[in-house]
């Protein structure tokens, strides 16, 4: 058994419908082939994609649970930047 | 041997396959739960998978093609050690990591270029398996070829243990480039392929990888063979103990 953790990365599949590589997990990989040949292993075996990404976990900037007033609840109350929450005029036809 | 018919051949042919296919596979299956970590325990599964499936297609073409009634599971579970024409390399017990990496590399690139070519095979059954097979042979060697790198240019040990596995494999190499009547026949017929062809592209690929992974390829200093005779060192026995136990308990069981 390892010792250490190899590298986390992070991985993104297609799926064979999809237009968008959405996260699914991740892998513990020594560089980015073997990353990308686990990610094919772990995450595609049931053909759930044709295409797939991998990134290096470290490399993602997230933002964090402290984060949360500041960045997200000012949106909560500006309804108007939905366009639900405009009246379309009877005249327009195409929206 | 004098009254080989086609049908005979391209039975022992197709068998031969199927039993290196299948023998392999159980060998890499040992790994499960027990991979070097979680990811490459299920990497080594997938290729244990990929070898089952191939043998199943195989043993069913097989029992076809011979016509006396015999199914995958009375080829795989209901013949006897004498029976498995399976080359010496596959039955060998899986060892340490680095000889599994050998051993599995060494069959992974004789199964690229074998299979590549049985793709041009005159028999539409063998090279529709064959197109299929293919596929997954470049992802395996893709795979192991990363290994053979990683260990054979790595540490002292992991160099050490890859020297060590690759003294202990090459004496089963040559083998697998032997041709006996029933390769001749089948190459004559343009359904087989010429395994001096495959040998040339073997070497090629295997120094190629060794070249990056800084490992010398030894000339074995003799040769071991016999598996297509029925004549197994004395891991085969216990394998097929082991593998074809239930069926020999439950004949015919199902699940």
């Amino acid at each position: 058994m390892v010792d250490q953790y190899l590298p986390l990365w992070e991985v993104f599949v297609r799926s064979k419908r999809g237009m968008d590589h959405k996260h699914c997990g991740s892998v513990h990989a020594a560089d980015a082939e073997q990353a990308l040949q686990y990610a094919r292993d772990v995450y595609t075996r049931r053909s759930e994609g044709n295409s797939i990404w991998v990134v290096e976990a470290k490399h993602i900037v997230a933002s964090q649970p402290d984060d949360q007033e500041a960045f997200f609840e000012p949106a909560d109350d500006k309804v108007y930047r939905h366009a639900t929450f405009y009246d379309v005029p009877a005249d327009v036809k195409h929206m | 041997m004098s009254e080989l018919t086609q049908q005979d051949a391209l039975f022992t042919y197709t068998l031969r396959l199927a039993d290196n296919a299948l023998i392999l596979g159980h060998r890499l299956s040992e790994w499960c739960g027990h991979g070097p970590f979680l990811e490459e325990d299920i990497g080594v599964i997938n290729t244990a998978l990929d070898l089952l499936g191939r043998c199943r297609m195989l043993y069913s073409y097989a029992g076809e093609v011979e016509g006396k009634g015999r199914d995958e599971d009375d080829l795989a579970y209901h013949r006897d050690e004498r029976e498995f024409t399976n080359y010496l390399l596959m039955e060998q017990p899986k060892g340490d990591f680095a000889y599994t990496t050998i051993r599995q590399f060494y069959a992974d690139v004789w199964n690229l270029h074998f299979y590549t070519e049985l793709c041009n095979s005159k028999d539409e059954t063998l090279a529709a398996i064959a197109k299929k097979v293919v596929k997954e042979c470049r992802y395996h060697f893709r795979h192991n070829a990363e290994w053979v790198k990683r260990l054979g240019d790595g540490t002292e040990e992991s160099i050490q243990r890859m020297n060590e596995a690759i003294a202990e494999a090459s004496r089963f190499v040559n083998e697998m480039f032997e041709m006996d009547n029933v390769d001749q026949m089948m190459v004559d017929a343009g359904i087989g392929v010429d395994l001096n062809e495959v040998k040339a592209k073997w070497i090629a690929s295997v120094d190629e990888v060794f070249a990056e992974a800084t490992l010398q390829r030894p000339e074995p200093e003799y040769d071991r063979s016999g598996g297509r005779l029925g004549l197994h060192t004395e891991q085969l026995g216990f394998l097929l103990a082991e593998m074809q136990y239930v069926q020999r308990c439950h004949p015919g069981l199902q699940w």
